[in-house]
């Protein structure tokens, strides 16, 4: 590849209509004032060029050996940063689109920021050795994130932490959930980033002291530096990415640098792309209008995009694994929804990310969100429908409720989480046990399986008596109370460390200067705490009492209504939870004044929470996990699919503006006798669900057989993927017991 | 409920979903059914008021278009050996509803079903063992502008108004048998009134999608099958476009439980579901009588 000259954006900017963006930082009115909505069907789309498949298969080739170890290869010497590592390449003649996050692929790189411990472990686990120079850097002379962290967590948050009633919390690995507007590198190339940044500032520069003003100036001068490690780094593979982009690949190339750079420094829980697709194709657009691009082309080039952000990777612990299963990366791009205008903001690019799933075969990431709306094009809504029945690749959210909340330029982070791209980010909060919550406001603060006192110590309900509703929902409060306090003191602390030793500097050099900041708090185990009070209220549970005198059990007595059935008499308790939870995380003050969130989401730690929590009054035994983010409990949701999803639909939005998750399989069959109605039903299932008012909705479309097969045969099914809690994963690389959870779940066939 | 592998064998017979759970909402303003005397409730259930149902489910792509409220009503005259829903065949073993209760939920689901192009199917147990309550449901759907849906042997068939027809978009229709022995055997009644049933849609309008439930040892005697055809076939004939389709439905041994559980005697204990290759060989004869057939 040559080097291109920096181009000037009076050329790479010809044929675009100008406006505020040419001013300013705003891609937004780019976008808006230059892309083509396409209303058309899937006839326009390219397959895969030898050259994709040849690229491809040689990765595939690599595949069996890191899924038999756990991890391909890891550089155990350099710590991660935007240079450290020289330029890498797959198959360096064949590839379009260039970078890795270290000098080859599928090689992991340690990040060691975020805390020691955390990849001393990893590097233990799978082998490899461990630096002594480095661990004496990084546990004598550089503080981490971790050690901040405990450093400052007074111990009643210690002990919430161990007894997992909060579990899951960014305290030792990468925060993540912050997406980079990467189309800024694109739109403006690097040197105007720089300038803007500058010109932020001065405006800093002029303020007196105070500890805000002076970590803001601290962390603008951190942007500056990583933009131009970034511009180093596009360097190093012959790319001058100081101006902006004049071609579609160029778009494309630059748009990654600047997503590669923060995925070679930060190992964040989630590292989502945002919304490129559409603001691509404008430059596709363009290359196509003057000749310079063919069809086909334009697929080859996001074609070779996608297989980078498929081959992401992070150096990672088996407890981080417990709970996020399926090594996920979630490179989540926001595919569609409609402009604020009323016109679908659906191009030919949209449908070209889809394609990948066919040119490339299914693959867990990128994680492809599409935002949905009854509004989208006729031809986009069943073209979605079909790939969701072919590949089970895709999510979605509801465009009715993220852009009346967040504009029509946000785009997800992880699964659900909702944010204005470079304009807003979140403080990943992880999530508290609620339904093991419940069972310290039964057993007045003792915990059911260690039953040490970890909230604070209230009489325990009476021994032998038959719980009543009003005394259980009273005592769930005062503990919910604490908990929420407990939970807040816990993000405060990890945030204030986080921002302190492993702050996002080139991720947050391609945001505004003034970001909306949210604490995204969430819970798991709604769906038990839900049905354990309706349990308490509708039918007859008699607490069972251990020696130690605590109720490690419950008898019942008579029929109570289980939420996912559309039943409003206990999807009405799963509302009151959630607003309640939320008022009271609300009562706190955030670290930088950020604005308080929930979300109702678990990811695939349901079977974590689900084994640290005992036996529950819903009749749900010790261990057993739970239902997934804001799903019915398996197996009780027994008048269908969407009566299960108009249960969930109930969580009221704008008290979990962090997202509520929904994952629902179901097999063909069950979506119609033809494909063609397969497809209709699907599409109408869709603009139902969101219609109802519904958040999000991944879909499975898959048969019990064949994940059953994958089990004994893994090897027959490399690309099998599969929807869980807001994120797809290959089904064969996640653990048997999660294996075995997924199978457990409801299938909706039409039974 | 979570499925098991045979489950999953499509299309495959249903079986009524599990419980009431939402109809009749606590605190409700609606009449205390528990309240209402023996001889009020069969003066409720004279005029339609009040039915006697299983359950409810929202399903999609089974009991008709899109995605429906289907709606499973206690009783049926038939004893097929076969019977996939035995706890429906005793309308005393249902729970007492009031049809507004029932309409309420129609209405709440007329979004869904106009976004699915799905509507309201009244299933069982046998409908028509309940045609004042029944003719009464479709009515309110009719005036909710929903699409309405009957699932039904039409052995009770002369139970049926014509207005309630009127108020019916389309009829699944059970063909169990192609002839009179067989129908016995398997149903313990008579054929004939359900071919007049399938004579009377064609000739009123009513769009009818036939189904055939394929038993091996039953139902799957070749000549057997070629005469349930041409059954489908004549009704057809009387105003062609009538048969949209015809379900030939794989027996399947989900309700084996259920017959244990009633302390009933279930003949079909032992036999097998019939292989994909059979089933697909009965759906080739009713094409070769020109229907469409899944």
């Amino acid at each position: 590849m040559t080097t291109d000259a920096a181009p000037t954006t009076t050329t790479a900017w010809t044929g675009f209509t100008p406006g505020p963006w040419c001013d300013g930082i705003d891609v937004r009115d780019f976008v808006q004032r230059n892309y083509t909505p396409y209303t058309g069907g899937d006839g326009f789309l390219a397959g895969p060029t030898a050259r994709t498949t040849a690229v491809w298969e040689q990765l595939s080739a690599i595949f069996p050996a890191e899924r038999e170890k756990g991890v391909y290869d890891v550089d155990p010497h350099t710590p991660a940063g935007i240079t450290a590592h020289g330029p890498g390449y797959i198959d360096r003649d064949a590839e379009l689109i260039v970078g890795l996050q270290t000098d080859a692929p599928l090689k992991r790189a340690i990040m060691p920021n975020g805390g020691w411990r955390m990849v001393e472990g990893a590097l233990k686990t799978y082998g490899y050795p461990v630096d002594e120079d480095l661990k004496k850097v990084f546990s004598e002379y550089r503080k981490t994130h971790n050690q901040g962290v405990f450093d400052v967590y007074p111990p009643n948050v210690r002990a919430a932490r161990s007894s997992h009633v909060i579990t899951g919390l960014p305290d030792a690995y990468g925060r993540g959930r912050i997406i980079g507007d990467y189309r800024r590198v694109a739109l403006y190339g690097v040197d105007q980033l720089v300038a803007a940044k500058k010109v932020d500032k001065l405006g800093l520069d002029v303020q007196p002291f105070s500890e805000s003003v002076v970590r803001e100036r601290e962390e603008h001068a951190e942007q500056i530096r990583a933009l131009g490690e970034l511009k180093e780094m596009a360097a190093s593979y012959g790319y001058d990415i100081s101006g902006p982009a004049t071609t579609a690949r160029e778009a494309v190339q630059w748009l990654y640098f600047g997503y590669l750079a923060a995925v070679k420094e930060q190992n964040g829980a989630a590292m989502s792309l945002g919304r490129t697709s559409t603001f691509l194709d404008v430059y596709i657009e363009r290359d196509l209008a003057a000749g310079r691009l063919t069809e086909p082309e334009a697929q080859e080039i996001v074609d070779d995009f996608v297989i980078k952000l498929r081959i992401v990777r992070f150096l990672r612990t088996p407890e981080y694994d417990a709970l996020f299963s399926g090594d996920p990366t979630w490179v989540t791009e926001t595919i569609g929804g409609m402009g604020e205008d009323g016109r679908p903001l659906v191009t030919k690019n949209s449908f070209r990310f889809l394609q990948t799933l066919y040119n490339l075969g299914p693959a867990p990431e990128p994680n492809m969100t599409v935002f949905w709306s009854p509004r989208l094009p006729a031809g986009f809504k069943e073209f979605c429908a079909k790939v969701s029945i072919d590949t089970s690749a895709v999510q979605y959210e509801s465009d009715e409720q993220i852009r009346p909340a967040w504009g029509d330029d946000a785009a997800i982070a992880c699964c659900v989480s909702p944010m204005a791209v470079g304009k807003q980010m979140q403080f990943f909060g992880a999530r508290v046990n609620l339904a093991k919550a419940l069972l310290y406001a039964i057993n007045g603060g003792r915990d059911e399986v260690t039953g040490k006192q970890v909230s604070p110590a209230f009489p325990a309900v009476a021994p032998g008596l038959p719980l009543d509703y009003d005394d259980v929902r009273a005592r769930f409060d005062r503990t919910m109370d604490w908990l929420a306090e407990t939970y807040i003191e816990a993000l405060n602390c990890i945030h204030w460390s986080h921002d302190k030793y492993a702050y996002e500097r080139l991720e947050m050099a391609l945001h505004d200067k003034d970001v909306l900041r949210t604490m995204a708090c969430g819970i798991a185990g709604l769906s038990v705490a839900a049905d354990s009070l309706s349990a308490i209220r509708y039918a007859t549970v008699t607490p069972v009492t251990d020696e130690r005198g605590i109720v490690v059990d419950y008898e019942t007595d008579g029929d109570w209504p289980a939420y996912g059935n559309d039943d409003d008499r206990v999807d009405a308790i799963a509302v009151e939870l959630v607003e309640s939870f939320m008022a009271k995380i609300r009562s706190h003050r955030m670290y930088r004044d950020a604005v308080t969130t929930q979300s109702v989401l678990t990811i695939t730690s349901n079977v974590v929470y689900g084994k640290a929590t005992g036996n529950t009054p819903d009749g749900r035994r010790a261990g057993e996990p739970f239902s997934p983010g804001a799903n019915p409990m398996n197996g009780r949701d027994t008048h269908g699919m969407l009566a299960s999803a108009l249960s969930v639909a109930k969580l009221p939005y704008d008290q979990a503006q962090d997202g509520i998750s929904l994952t629902n399989t179901v097999v063909p069959s069950g979506l119609g006798r033809t494909r063609e109605e397969q497809v209709a039903n699907l599409a109408g299932l869709l603009d139902a669900s969101v219609g109802a008012d519904g958040y999000h909705m991944n879909v499975n479309v898959l048969v019990r057989e064949t994940l059953e097969d994958a089990m004994e045969h893994p090897e027959k099914y490399p690309q099998l993927t599969i929807r869980v809690s807001g994120y797809a994963v290959n089904f064969v690389r996640l653990t048997r017991e999660q294996q075995l959870d997924v199978l457990s779940r409801t299938f909706h066939g039409g039974l | 409920m979570t499925a098991g592998p045979a489950l999953l064998d499509a299309p495959s017979r249903r079986r009524a979903g599990a419980g009431l759970g939402g109809i009749r909402s606590v605190g409700s303003e609606t009449v205390d059914t528990a309240e209402v005397g023996r001889s009020d409730r069969l003066a409720l259930m004279r005029s339609g008021e009040l039915g006697s149902v299983h359950s409810w489910e929202l399903v999609t792509a089974v009991d008709g278009p899109g995605t429906r409220l289907t709606v499973f009503l206690s009783g049926c005259p038939l004893r097929c050996l076969y019977c996939h829903n035995p706890d429906t065949l005793a309308m005393k073993d249902g729970e007492p509803v009031l049809a507004e209760d029932l309409l309420a939920r129609v209405a709440r689901y007329r979004g869904i079903f106009s976004a699915t192009g799905g509507g309201v199917t009244l299933s069982g147990g046998e409908v028509l063992m309940q045609p004042a309550f029944a003719a009464r449901v479709l009515r309110g759907a009719k005036e909710l502008g929903v699409h309405t849906t009957l699932d039904t042997s039409g052995f009770l068939g002369a139970n049926a108004t014509d207005a309630m027809l009127h108020d019916t978009d389309l009829v699944l229709l059970d063909i169990k048998a192609g002839d009179e022995e067989t129908y016995r055997r398997v149903t313990g009644r008579s054929l004939a009134p359900t071919l007049r049933f399938g004579r009377r849609l064609a000739e009123r309008g009513v769009t009818v999608w036939v189904r055939f439930v394929l038993v091996p040892g039953l139902t799957d005697d070749p000549e057997n099958v070629v005469a349930v055809a041409r059954h489908a076939a004549d009704i057809e004939a009387v105003r062609p476009g009538t048969v949209e389709r015809v379900e030939v439905l794989p027996f399947h041994q989900m309700a084996r439980d259920k017959w244990a559980e009633l302390g009933r005697t279930y003949e079909l204990d032992g036999t097998e579901p019939p292989t994909p290759e059979a089933t697909e060989a009965v759906r080739d004869v009713f094409r070769a009588h020109g229907l469409t057939t899944y």
